[in-house]
Protein backbone atom coordinates (compact mmCIF):
# COMPACT_ATOMS: atom_id res chain seq x y z
CA UNK A 1 0.00 0.00 0.00
CA UNK A 2 2.53 2.10 0.77
CA UNK A 3 4.70 1.60 -2.16
CA UNK A 4 1.30 1.71 -4.37
CA UNK A 5 0.62 5.73 -2.80
CA UNK A 6 4.49 6.51 -3.66
CA UNK A 7 3.96 5.52 -7.06
CA UNK A 8 1.27 7.48 -8.08
CA UNK A 9 3.00 10.75 -6.20
CA UNK A 10 6.26 9.84 -8.23
CA UNK A 11 4.46 9.48 -11.11
CA UNK A 12 2.98 12.78 -10.41
CA UNK A 13 5.16 14.53 -9.36
CA UNK A 14 8.18 13.84 -12.01
CA UNK A 15 5.28 14.50 -14.86
CA UNK A 16 5.28 17.91 -13.14
CA UNK A 17 9.09 18.10 -13.07
CA UNK A 18 9.27 17.53 -16.43
CA UNK A 19 6.36 19.88 -17.38
CA UNK A 20 8.39 22.72 -15.34
CA UNK A 21 11.45 22.10 -17.91
CA UNK A 22 9.40 21.80 -21.43
CA UNK A 23 7.78 25.41 -20.18
CA UNK A 24 11.30 26.93 -19.58
CA UNK A 25 12.19 25.90 -22.74
CA UNK A 26 9.52 27.22 -24.10
CA UNK A 27 10.51 30.60 -23.11
CA UNK A 28 14.37 30.26 -24.09
CA UNK A 29 15.11 31.57 -27.19
CA UNK A 30 15.55 29.48 -29.88
CA UNK A 31 19.31 28.47 -31.60
CA UNK A 32 17.77 28.15 -34.97
CA UNK A 33 19.40 30.22 -38.10
CA UNK A 34 17.51 31.07 -40.83
CA UNK A 35 20.08 29.92 -43.44
CA UNK A 36 19.42 32.15 -47.01
CA UNK A 37 18.38 34.85 -44.63
CA UNK A 38 21.11 34.76 -41.52
CA UNK A 39 24.06 33.15 -42.32
CA UNK A 40 26.78 32.39 -39.58
CA UNK A 41 30.03 34.22 -39.65
CA UNK A 42 32.81 32.33 -41.36
CA UNK A 43 36.16 31.72 -39.13
CA UNK A 44 38.68 33.75 -41.27
CA UNK A 45 40.84 31.18 -42.57
CA UNK A 46 37.98 29.14 -43.79
CA UNK A 47 38.46 27.17 -47.18
CA UNK A 48 35.59 27.55 -49.83
CA UNK A 49 36.09 28.25 -53.91
CA UNK A 50 39.09 28.66 -55.51
CA UNK A 51 39.80 31.72 -57.07
CA UNK A 52 42.52 33.01 -59.61
CA UNK A 53 43.98 36.14 -60.07
CA UNK A 54 45.09 35.82 -63.51
CA UNK A 55 46.59 39.32 -63.49
CA UNK A 56 49.67 38.10 -61.14
CA UNK A 57 49.69 34.13 -62.86
CA UNK A 58 52.74 33.72 -64.31
CA UNK A 59 51.68 29.74 -65.88
CA UNK A 60 54.06 28.59 -63.81
CA UNK A 61 51.71 25.30 -63.19
CA UNK A 62 52.74 24.46 -59.84
CA UNK A 63 49.43 24.51 -58.63
CA UNK A 64 48.51 22.23 -61.25
CA UNK A 65 50.90 19.91 -59.83
CA UNK A 66 50.31 20.23 -56.35
CA UNK A 67 46.21 19.02 -56.81
CA UNK A 68 46.04 15.93 -55.41
CA UNK A 69 42.74 15.58 -57.44
CA UNK A 70 44.28 17.10 -60.57
CA UNK A 71 40.92 19.51 -60.79
CA UNK A 72 43.51 22.33 -62.29
CA UNK A 73 44.09 22.47 -66.08
CA UNK A 74 46.56 24.91 -67.39
CA UNK A 75 48.46 25.59 -70.67
CA UNK A 76 50.81 28.18 -71.75
CA UNK A 77 52.13 29.88 -74.44
CA UNK A 78 55.29 31.37 -74.80
CA UNK A 79 55.60 35.00 -75.43
CA UNK A 80 58.27 36.47 -78.28
CA UNK A 81 60.78 38.61 -76.96
CA UNK A 82 59.62 41.45 -78.42
CA UNK A 83 56.31 41.17 -76.22
CA UNK A 84 55.75 42.76 -72.99
CA UNK A 85 53.36 41.02 -70.45
CA UNK A 86 53.87 43.21 -67.88
CA UNK A 87 54.74 42.54 -64.22
CA UNK A 88 53.43 40.90 -60.87
CA UNK A 89 52.46 42.29 -57.97
CA UNK A 90 55.42 41.27 -56.88
CA UNK A 91 57.79 42.28 -59.19
CA UNK A 92 58.17 38.85 -61.27
CA UNK A 93 58.00 39.11 -64.63
CA UNK A 94 55.89 37.43 -67.10
CA UNK A 95 56.85 35.29 -69.83
CA UNK A 96 54.08 32.75 -70.93
CA UNK A 97 50.75 33.40 -72.44
CA UNK A 98 48.31 31.35 -69.87
CA UNK A 99 45.96 30.64 -72.49
CA UNK A 100 43.64 27.40 -70.49
CA UNK A 101 43.53 27.99 -66.46
CA UNK A 102 40.46 25.48 -65.63
CA UNK A 103 39.61 24.57 -62.32
CA UNK A 104 36.70 21.83 -62.11
CA UNK A 105 35.84 22.75 -58.44
CA UNK A 106 33.53 19.27 -58.48
CA UNK A 107 36.84 17.79 -58.30
CA UNK A 108 38.09 19.83 -55.66
CA UNK A 109 38.67 18.63 -52.42
CA UNK A 110 39.54 21.92 -50.83
CA UNK A 111 42.71 21.04 -49.70
CA UNK A 112 44.56 24.24 -50.26
CA UNK A 113 47.38 22.36 -51.39
CA UNK A 114 47.69 24.14 -53.98
CA UNK A 115 47.82 28.02 -52.75
CA UNK A 116 51.24 27.40 -50.97
CA UNK A 117 53.23 26.83 -53.86
CA UNK A 118 52.06 29.38 -56.30
CA UNK A 119 54.82 32.06 -56.09
CA UNK A 120 52.72 35.27 -56.85
CA UNK A 121 49.86 34.23 -54.18
CA UNK A 122 47.75 34.71 -57.12
CA UNK A 123 45.25 31.76 -56.55
CA UNK A 124 43.31 31.70 -53.12
CA UNK A 125 40.18 30.53 -51.64
CA UNK A 126 37.43 32.40 -50.88
CA UNK A 127 34.71 32.69 -48.66
CA UNK A 128 32.28 31.90 -51.11
CA UNK A 129 30.66 28.62 -50.68
CA UNK A 130 26.64 28.66 -52.72
CA UNK A 131 28.01 28.46 -56.05
CA UNK A 132 25.51 24.82 -56.41
CA UNK A 133 24.69 24.54 -60.46
CA UNK A 134 21.99 21.97 -62.18
CA UNK A 135 25.04 20.47 -64.50
CA UNK A 136 27.98 19.52 -63.20
CA UNK A 137 30.06 21.11 -66.62
CA UNK A 138 29.08 24.25 -65.01
CA UNK A 139 31.18 23.83 -62.27
CA UNK A 140 34.43 23.73 -64.94
CA UNK A 141 35.71 27.65 -63.74
CA UNK A 142 37.62 28.84 -66.73
CA UNK A 143 40.34 31.77 -65.30
CA UNK A 144 42.02 32.49 -68.40
CA UNK A 145 41.40 35.94 -69.87
CA UNK A 146 43.03 35.36 -73.27
CA UNK A 147 39.61 35.08 -75.78
CA UNK A 148 40.51 31.88 -78.11
CA UNK A 149 41.09 34.09 -81.22
CA UNK A 150 43.76 35.62 -79.19
CA UNK A 151 44.88 32.17 -77.96
CA UNK A 152 45.14 31.33 -81.76
CA UNK A 153 47.07 34.32 -82.47
CA UNK A 154 49.44 33.81 -79.84
CA UNK A 155 50.25 29.85 -80.59
CA UNK A 156 50.60 31.08 -84.10
CA UNK A 157 53.33 34.05 -82.90
CA UNK A 158 55.18 31.67 -81.03
CA UNK A 159 55.26 29.15 -84.15
CA UNK A 160 56.66 32.04 -86.38
CA UNK A 161 58.85 32.51 -84.45
CA UNK A 162 60.08 28.98 -83.11
CA UNK A 163 60.25 28.12 -86.91
CA UNK A 164 62.14 31.86 -87.19
CA UNK A 165 64.69 30.66 -84.61
CA UNK A 166 64.92 27.10 -86.05
CA UNK A 167 66.21 28.49 -89.40
CA UNK A 168 68.16 30.59 -87.63
CA UNK A 169 69.91 28.19 -85.86
CA UNK A 170 70.28 26.01 -88.43
CA UNK A 171 71.53 28.97 -90.78
CA UNK A 172 74.30 29.53 -87.82
CA UNK A 173 74.71 25.79 -87.60
CA UNK A 174 75.87 25.70 -91.23
CA UNK A 175 77.84 28.92 -90.81
CA UNK A 176 79.47 27.08 -87.93
CA UNK A 177 80.35 23.94 -90.00
CA UNK A 178 82.06 26.03 -92.70
CA UNK A 179 83.51 28.12 -90.59
CA UNK A 180 85.06 25.11 -88.97
CA UNK A 181 85.66 23.35 -92.27
CA UNK A 182 87.77 26.65 -93.55
CA UNK A 183 89.72 27.20 -90.71
CA UNK A 184 90.62 23.16 -90.62
CA UNK A 185 91.93 24.09 -94.09
CA UNK A 186 93.56 26.83 -93.25
CA UNK A 187 95.34 24.89 -90.21
CA UNK A 188 96.25 22.02 -93.08
CA UNK A 189 97.92 24.48 -94.79
CA UNK A 190 99.87 25.84 -92.22
CA UNK A 191 101.18 22.52 -91.44
CA UNK A 192 101.90 21.86 -94.63
CA UNK A 193 104.33 25.17 -94.84
CA UNK A 194 105.66 24.24 -91.64
CA UNK A 195 106.80 21.03 -93.02
CA UNK A 196 107.93 22.53 -95.83
CA UNK A 197 110.54 24.79 -93.71
CA UNK A 198 113.66 22.81 -94.20
CA UNK A 199 115.12 20.88 -91.06
CA UNK A 200 117.68 23.04 -89.59
CA UNK B 1 -30.58 30.38 -31.47
CA UNK B 2 -32.47 27.81 -33.26
CA UNK B 3 -35.88 29.92 -33.18
CA UNK B 4 -34.24 32.69 -34.52
CA UNK B 5 -33.08 30.70 -37.77
CA UNK B 6 -36.22 28.97 -38.06
CA UNK B 7 -37.82 32.90 -37.88
CA UNK B 8 -35.02 33.72 -40.82
CA UNK B 9 -35.45 30.74 -43.52
CA UNK B 10 -38.80 29.73 -42.46
CA UNK B 11 -38.29 26.09 -42.59
CA UNK B 12 -37.09 24.25 -39.99
CA UNK B 13 -35.24 21.63 -41.65
CA UNK B 14 -33.03 23.77 -43.14
CA UNK B 15 -32.84 25.52 -40.01
CA UNK B 16 -31.62 22.35 -38.30
CA UNK B 17 -29.10 21.77 -41.15
CA UNK B 18 -27.63 25.43 -40.22
CA UNK B 19 -27.43 24.94 -36.55
CA UNK B 20 -25.91 21.65 -37.06
CA UNK B 21 -23.02 22.88 -39.55
CA UNK B 22 -22.71 25.90 -37.87
CA UNK B 23 -19.62 24.31 -35.39
CA UNK B 24 -18.37 22.89 -37.45
CA UNK B 25 -17.45 25.42 -40.63
CA UNK B 26 -17.47 28.71 -37.47
CA UNK B 27 -15.51 26.50 -34.97
CA UNK B 28 -13.87 23.34 -35.42
CA UNK B 29 -12.81 23.84 -39.14
CA UNK B 30 -10.86 27.38 -38.18
CA UNK B 31 -10.58 25.74 -34.28
CA UNK B 32 -8.36 22.52 -36.43
CA UNK B 33 -5.92 24.83 -38.91
CA UNK B 34 -5.19 26.93 -35.75
CA UNK B 35 -4.16 23.92 -33.42
CA UNK B 36 -2.42 22.35 -36.18
CA UNK B 37 -0.48 25.64 -36.30
CA UNK B 38 -0.52 26.05 -32.53
CA UNK B 39 0.95 22.43 -31.93
CA UNK B 40 3.67 22.89 -34.42
CA UNK B 41 4.92 25.77 -32.95
CA UNK B 42 4.11 25.12 -29.14
CA UNK B 43 7.02 21.77 -30.10
CA UNK B 44 9.13 23.98 -31.83
CA UNK B 45 9.46 26.70 -29.03
CA UNK B 46 10.09 23.30 -26.61
CA UNK B 47 12.78 22.36 -28.82
CA UNK B 48 14.29 25.42 -28.88
CA UNK B 49 13.54 25.91 -32.54
CA UNK B 50 11.25 28.23 -34.29
CA UNK B 51 9.10 26.00 -36.16
CA UNK B 52 7.12 27.09 -39.51
CA UNK B 53 8.37 30.11 -40.57
CA UNK B 54 8.62 30.50 -44.20
CA UNK B 55 4.43 30.02 -45.25
CA UNK B 56 3.63 34.10 -44.42
CA UNK B 57 4.62 35.53 -41.59
CA UNK B 58 5.83 33.52 -39.20
CA UNK B 59 4.62 30.59 -40.64
CA UNK B 60 0.34 31.09 -40.47
CA UNK B 61 -0.14 30.32 -43.92
CA UNK B 62 1.64 26.45 -43.30
CA UNK B 63 -1.58 24.67 -42.13
CA UNK B 64 -3.49 26.26 -45.21
CA UNK B 65 -0.69 24.97 -47.34
CA UNK B 66 -1.02 21.21 -45.70
CA UNK B 67 -4.70 21.35 -46.48
CA UNK B 68 -3.84 22.36 -50.11
CA UNK B 69 -1.47 19.83 -50.08
CA UNK B 70 -3.76 17.07 -48.65
CA UNK B 71 -6.84 18.32 -51.12
CA UNK B 72 -4.07 17.98 -54.49
CA UNK B 73 -3.31 14.34 -53.50
CA UNK B 74 -4.13 11.03 -54.71
CA UNK B 75 -6.59 9.06 -53.09
CA UNK B 76 -4.93 5.57 -52.74
CA UNK B 77 -7.28 2.16 -52.16
CA UNK B 78 -4.72 -0.94 -51.17
CA UNK B 79 -5.50 -3.93 -53.51
CA UNK B 80 -6.44 -5.93 -51.08
CA UNK B 81 -8.63 -3.55 -49.20
CA UNK B 82 -12.14 -3.64 -48.04
CA UNK B 83 -13.45 -0.65 -50.24
CA UNK B 84 -16.62 -0.48 -48.14
CA UNK B 85 -15.13 -0.18 -44.75
CA UNK B 86 -12.40 1.62 -45.98
CA UNK B 87 -14.39 4.59 -47.21
CA UNK B 88 -16.90 4.26 -44.35
CA UNK B 89 -14.29 4.52 -41.50
CA UNK B 90 -12.84 8.27 -41.54
CA UNK B 91 -16.40 8.91 -42.19
CA UNK B 92 -17.51 7.12 -38.92
CA UNK B 93 -14.49 8.56 -36.63
CA UNK B 94 -15.20 12.02 -38.18
CA UNK B 95 -19.09 11.55 -37.10
CA UNK B 96 -18.17 10.13 -33.83
CA UNK B 97 -15.92 13.23 -32.95
CA UNK B 98 -18.18 15.65 -34.48
CA UNK B 99 -21.46 14.51 -32.82
CA UNK B 100 -19.90 15.40 -28.96
CA UNK B 101 -20.47 18.81 -29.80
CA UNK B 102 -23.71 18.76 -30.25
CA UNK B 103 -24.13 18.32 -26.47
CA UNK B 104 -21.31 21.24 -25.70
CA UNK B 105 -22.60 24.67 -24.89
CA UNK B 106 -20.31 27.18 -26.17
CA UNK B 107 -22.30 29.88 -25.32
CA UNK B 108 -25.32 30.59 -23.26
CA UNK B 109 -27.59 31.47 -25.99
CA UNK B 110 -25.77 28.63 -28.44
CA UNK B 111 -26.25 25.12 -27.73
CA UNK B 112 -26.64 22.10 -30.64
CA UNK B 113 -29.16 20.48 -28.41
CA UNK B 114 -30.01 20.71 -24.99
CA UNK B 115 -30.88 18.02 -24.09
CA UNK B 116 -31.02 16.72 -20.49
CA UNK B 117 -28.48 13.46 -20.78
CA UNK B 118 -25.79 15.77 -22.49
CA UNK B 119 -23.25 14.21 -20.50
CA UNK B 120 -24.16 10.69 -21.06
CA UNK B 121 -24.48 11.41 -24.86
CA UNK B 122 -21.09 12.50 -25.31
CA UNK B 123 -19.79 9.25 -23.46
CA UNK B 124 -21.91 7.00 -25.46
CA UNK B 125 -21.32 8.96 -28.99
CA UNK B 126 -17.47 9.31 -28.68
CA UNK B 127 -17.38 5.07 -28.26
CA UNK B 128 -18.74 5.36 -31.66
CA UNK B 129 -15.13 6.67 -32.45
CA UNK B 130 -14.04 2.80 -31.45
CA UNK B 131 -15.77 1.13 -34.32
CA UNK B 132 -14.65 3.93 -37.03
CA UNK B 133 -10.90 3.00 -35.62
CA UNK B 134 -11.29 -1.01 -36.10
CA UNK B 135 -13.02 -0.48 -39.14
CA UNK B 136 -10.53 1.16 -40.91
CA UNK B 137 -7.18 -1.02 -39.04
CA UNK B 138 -9.77 -3.84 -40.32
CA UNK B 139 -10.22 -3.15 -44.14
CA UNK B 140 -6.60 -1.73 -44.63
CA UNK B 141 -5.58 -5.41 -44.41
CA UNK B 142 -2.24 -4.32 -42.96
CA UNK B 143 -0.50 -5.69 -39.76
CA UNK B 144 0.05 -1.79 -38.69
CA UNK B 145 -3.24 -0.97 -39.15
CA UNK B 146 -4.85 -3.73 -37.53
CA UNK B 147 -2.36 -3.67 -34.41
CA UNK B 148 -2.75 0.28 -34.28
CA UNK B 149 -6.71 -0.27 -34.42
CA UNK B 150 -6.47 -3.20 -31.76
CA UNK B 151 -4.54 -1.36 -29.21
CA UNK B 152 -6.84 1.53 -29.98
CA UNK B 153 -9.82 -0.08 -28.73
CA UNK B 154 -8.49 -1.54 -25.59
CA UNK B 155 -7.07 1.52 -24.87
CA UNK B 156 -10.60 3.59 -25.27
CA UNK B 157 -12.35 0.94 -24.08
CA UNK B 158 -10.54 0.85 -20.86
CA UNK B 159 -10.14 4.65 -20.26
CA UNK B 160 -13.73 4.98 -20.47
CA UNK B 161 -14.35 3.50 -17.08
CA UNK B 162 -12.23 6.02 -14.91
CA UNK B 163 -13.75 9.29 -17.23
CA UNK B 164 -16.95 7.38 -16.32
CA UNK B 165 -16.31 7.46 -13.37
CA UNK B 166 -15.32 10.76 -12.63
CA UNK B 167 -18.55 12.66 -14.41
CA UNK B 168 -20.77 10.13 -12.06
CA UNK B 169 -18.83 11.90 -9.05
CA UNK B 170 -19.17 15.80 -10.62
CA UNK B 171 -22.66 14.54 -11.14
CA UNK B 172 -23.56 13.72 -7.66
CA UNK B 173 -22.54 17.22 -6.70
CA UNK B 174 -24.37 19.06 -9.53
CA UNK B 175 -27.50 17.04 -9.60
CA UNK B 176 -27.53 16.83 -13.90
CA UNK B 177 -26.19 15.70 -16.62
CA UNK B 178 -26.58 18.43 -18.83
CA UNK B 179 -23.49 20.41 -19.86
CA UNK B 180 -25.81 23.59 -20.40
CA UNK B 181 -26.88 23.65 -16.70
CA UNK B 182 -24.01 22.85 -15.01
CA UNK B 183 -22.19 25.53 -16.86
CA UNK B 184 -25.18 27.57 -15.56
CA UNK B 185 -24.46 26.60 -11.83
CA UNK B 186 -21.07 27.55 -12.04
CA UNK B 187 -21.91 31.31 -12.75
CA UNK B 188 -20.63 34.63 -12.01
CA UNK B 189 -16.98 34.13 -10.42
CA UNK B 190 -14.24 31.52 -10.33
CA UNK B 191 -15.13 30.61 -6.91
CA UNK B 192 -18.06 29.06 -8.27
CA UNK B 193 -16.04 26.77 -10.24
CA UNK B 194 -17.32 22.88 -9.84
CA UNK B 195 -12.92 22.38 -9.06
CA UNK B 196 -13.30 24.59 -6.06
CA UNK B 197 -16.57 22.81 -4.66
CA UNK B 198 -19.76 24.26 -6.81
CA UNK B 199 -21.35 27.37 -6.14
CA UNK B 200 -22.52 26.82 -2.57
CA UNK B 201 -21.08 27.98 0.35
CA UNK B 202 -20.30 25.95 3.63
CA UNK B 203 -18.22 23.40 4.99
CA UNK B 204 -19.08 21.21 1.86
CA UNK B 205 -17.69 23.24 -0.15
CA UNK B 206 -13.84 23.33 1.40
CA UNK B 207 -14.59 19.62 1.65
CA UNK B 208 -15.05 18.97 -1.59
CA UNK B 209 -11.74 20.76 -2.92
CA UNK B 210 -8.98 18.44 -2.74
CA UNK B 211 -11.36 15.25 -3.99
CA UNK B 212 -12.49 17.60 -6.94
CA UNK B 213 -8.83 18.20 -8.10
CA UNK B 214 -7.72 14.82 -7.88
CA UNK B 215 -10.89 13.98 -10.17
CA UNK B 216 -9.97 16.79 -12.52
CA UNK B 217 -6.68 15.06 -13.16
CA UNK B 218 -8.00 11.45 -13.58
CA UNK B 219 -10.06 12.84 -15.53
CA UNK B 220 -7.90 14.85 -18.23
CA UNK B 221 -5.27 11.71 -17.90
CA UNK B 222 -8.33 10.09 -19.14
CA UNK B 223 -9.60 11.78 -22.06
CA UNK B 224 -5.82 12.66 -22.71
CA UNK B 225 -5.94 8.42 -23.16
CA UNK B 226 -9.24 8.54 -25.09
CA UNK B 227 -7.88 11.00 -27.78
CA UNK B 228 -4.98 8.90 -28.52
CA UNK B 229 -2.64 11.66 -27.76
CA UNK B 230 0.93 11.49 -26.09
CA UNK B 231 1.99 9.71 -23.76
CA UNK B 232 -1.24 7.46 -25.03
CA UNK B 233 -0.60 7.55 -28.42
CA UNK B 234 0.25 3.91 -28.77
CA UNK B 235 -2.52 3.54 -31.63
CA UNK B 236 -0.78 5.75 -33.52
CA UNK B 237 2.92 5.32 -32.24
CA UNK B 238 4.59 6.56 -35.30
CA UNK B 239 8.40 4.90 -34.16
CA UNK B 240 6.24 1.24 -33.94
CA UNK B 241 3.20 0.89 -35.93
CA UNK B 242 3.91 3.66 -38.71
CA UNK B 243 1.14 5.60 -38.54
CA UNK B 244 -0.96 3.17 -36.94
CA UNK B 245 -4.71 2.73 -38.21
CA UNK B 246 -4.48 5.51 -40.73
CA UNK B 247 -1.05 4.24 -42.69
CA UNK B 248 -3.03 3.13 -45.86
CA UNK B 249 -5.42 5.70 -45.79
CA UNK B 250 -3.89 9.01 -47.94
CA UNK B 251 -5.16 12.28 -49.62
CA UNK B 252 -8.98 13.93 -48.04
CA UNK B 253 -9.42 10.60 -45.99
CA UNK B 254 -6.12 10.91 -43.69
CA UNK B 255 -7.13 14.66 -43.11
CA UNK B 256 -10.43 13.97 -42.05
CA UNK B 257 -8.60 11.24 -39.31
CA UNK B 258 -6.68 14.36 -38.79
CA UNK B 259 -9.57 16.61 -38.17
CA UNK B 260 -11.55 13.89 -36.49
CA UNK B 261 -8.27 14.29 -33.84
CA UNK B 262 -8.30 17.89 -33.30
CA UNK B 263 -12.14 18.22 -32.98
CA UNK B 264 -11.34 15.29 -30.41
CA UNK B 265 -9.18 17.37 -28.96
CA UNK B 266 -10.91 20.37 -28.28
CA UNK B 267 -13.98 18.54 -27.29
CA UNK B 268 -12.35 16.78 -24.51
CA UNK B 269 -10.97 20.33 -23.29
CA UNK B 270 -14.30 21.56 -23.60
CA UNK B 271 -15.65 19.38 -21.36
CA UNK B 272 -13.13 19.67 -18.91
CA UNK B 273 -13.72 23.34 -19.18
CA UNK B 274 -17.73 22.58 -18.52
CA UNK B 275 -17.59 20.09 -15.85
CA UNK B 276 -15.24 21.59 -13.68
CA UNK B 277 -14.26 25.02 -15.17
CA UNK B 278 -17.36 27.31 -15.59
CA UNK B 279 -17.94 26.33 -19.10
CA UNK B 280 -18.73 29.30 -20.98
CA UNK B 281 -19.08 31.52 -17.57
CA UNK B 282 -16.63 34.52 -17.19
CA UNK B 283 -14.34 34.11 -14.20
CA UNK B 284 -14.49 37.60 -13.14
CA UNK B 285 -17.89 38.43 -14.02
CA UNK B 286 -19.46 40.15 -17.42
CA UNK B 287 -17.89 43.22 -18.97
CA UNK B 288 -21.48 43.28 -20.59
CA UNK B 289 -23.80 43.49 -17.62
CA UNK B 290 -20.97 46.59 -16.32
CA UNK B 291 -22.01 48.76 -18.83
CA UNK B 292 -25.30 47.49 -19.72
CA UNK B 293 -25.15 46.02 -23.05
CA UNK B 294 -27.03 42.76 -23.03
CA UNK B 295 -26.02 41.16 -26.14
CA UNK B 296 -22.37 41.56 -25.54
CA UNK B 297 -22.41 38.58 -22.91
CA UNK B 298 -23.30 35.73 -25.09
CA UNK B 299 -19.64 36.82 -26.90
CA UNK B 300 -17.85 37.20 -23.91
CA UNK B 301 -19.13 33.86 -23.36
CA UNK B 302 -18.07 32.53 -26.41
CA UNK B 303 -14.20 34.28 -25.92
CA UNK B 304 -14.31 32.39 -22.25
CA UNK B 305 -15.28 29.39 -23.83
CA UNK B 306 -12.84 29.17 -26.36
CA UNK B 307 -9.69 30.55 -24.11
CA UNK B 308 -10.26 27.40 -21.23
CA UNK B 309 -10.62 25.16 -24.61
CA UNK B 310 -7.60 26.31 -26.08
CA UNK B 311 -5.79 25.96 -22.75
CA UNK B 312 -6.66 23.18 -22.22
CA UNK B 313 -5.76 21.81 -25.93
CA UNK B 314 -2.07 23.74 -25.04
CA UNK B 315 -2.12 21.49 -22.13
CA UNK B 316 -2.08 18.41 -24.22
CA UNK B 317 0.40 19.58 -26.49
CA UNK B 318 2.78 20.39 -23.48
CA UNK B 319 2.43 16.81 -21.96
CA UNK B 320 2.62 15.46 -25.34
CA UNK B 321 6.37 17.22 -25.74
CA UNK B 322 7.09 16.73 -22.38
CA UNK B 323 6.51 12.83 -21.59
CA UNK B 324 7.59 9.95 -24.01
CA UNK B 325 5.06 6.79 -25.34
CA UNK B 326 3.96 4.55 -22.54
CA UNK B 327 4.27 0.69 -23.19
CA UNK B 328 0.92 -1.12 -23.76
CA UNK B 329 1.18 -2.45 -20.75
CA UNK B 330 2.16 0.42 -18.38
CA UNK B 331 -0.81 2.22 -20.22
CA UNK B 332 -3.09 -0.65 -19.11
CA UNK B 333 -1.59 -0.76 -15.47
CA UNK B 334 -2.34 3.34 -15.10
CA UNK B 335 -5.34 2.60 -15.83
CA UNK B 336 -6.66 -0.32 -14.25
CA UNK B 337 -4.21 -0.41 -10.99
CA UNK B 338 -4.30 3.38 -10.50
CA UNK B 339 -7.11 5.32 -12.16
CA UNK B 340 -9.82 3.59 -11.48
CA UNK B 341 -8.81 2.38 -7.89
CA UNK B 342 -8.77 6.05 -7.49
CA UNK B 343 -11.55 7.01 -9.37
CA UNK B 344 -13.45 4.77 -7.26
CA UNK B 345 -12.23 5.76 -3.83
CA UNK B 346 -12.93 9.40 -4.66
CA UNK B 347 -16.37 8.77 -6.21
CA UNK B 348 -17.22 7.03 -2.64
CA UNK B 349 -15.77 10.04 -1.16
CA UNK B 350 -17.53 12.76 -2.76
CA UNK B 351 -20.45 10.71 -2.12
CA UNK B 352 -20.01 10.92 1.12
CA UNK B 353 -19.09 14.94 1.49
CA UNK B 354 -22.45 15.23 -0.48
CA UNK B 355 -24.41 13.76 2.22
CA UNK B 356 -23.45 15.81 4.57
Amino acid sequence: MKEYLKNTWLGIWTVLVGMKITFKHLFTPSVTIQYPDVKVALPDRVRNRLYVNMDDCIGCDQCARACPVECIEIETVKSLPTEDLGKTSNGKKKALWVTTFNIDIAKCCYCQLCVFPCPTECIYMTDSYEFSEYDRNDLVYKFATLTSTEVKEKKANFEEFQAQKEAEKAAAAKAKAEAAAKAKEDAKANDNSKEDKPKE
Amino acid sequence: MYEILTNIFNSEIIAILIAAFLPLFLFILPFALFAVYLERKVSAFMQDRLGPMRTGPYGVLQTVADILKLIQKEDIINKDADKKLFNLAPVLVFAGSYAAFAAIPFTSIYIGTSADIGLFFILAISSLVVAGILMSGWASNNKYSLLGAMRSAAQIISYEIPTALVILSVVMITGTLSLNTMSEIQTAYFWNWTIFGGAEWGIQKILLIPFMIVAFVIFYISSLAEVNRTPFDIPEAESELVAGYHTEYSGMKFAIFFLAEYANMFAVSAIAASIFFGGYQSPFGYFGNLIGLEWLIPLEQLFWFTMKGLFFVFVQMWLRWTLPRLRVDQLMTVCWKYLIPYAFVNLIIIGLISLI
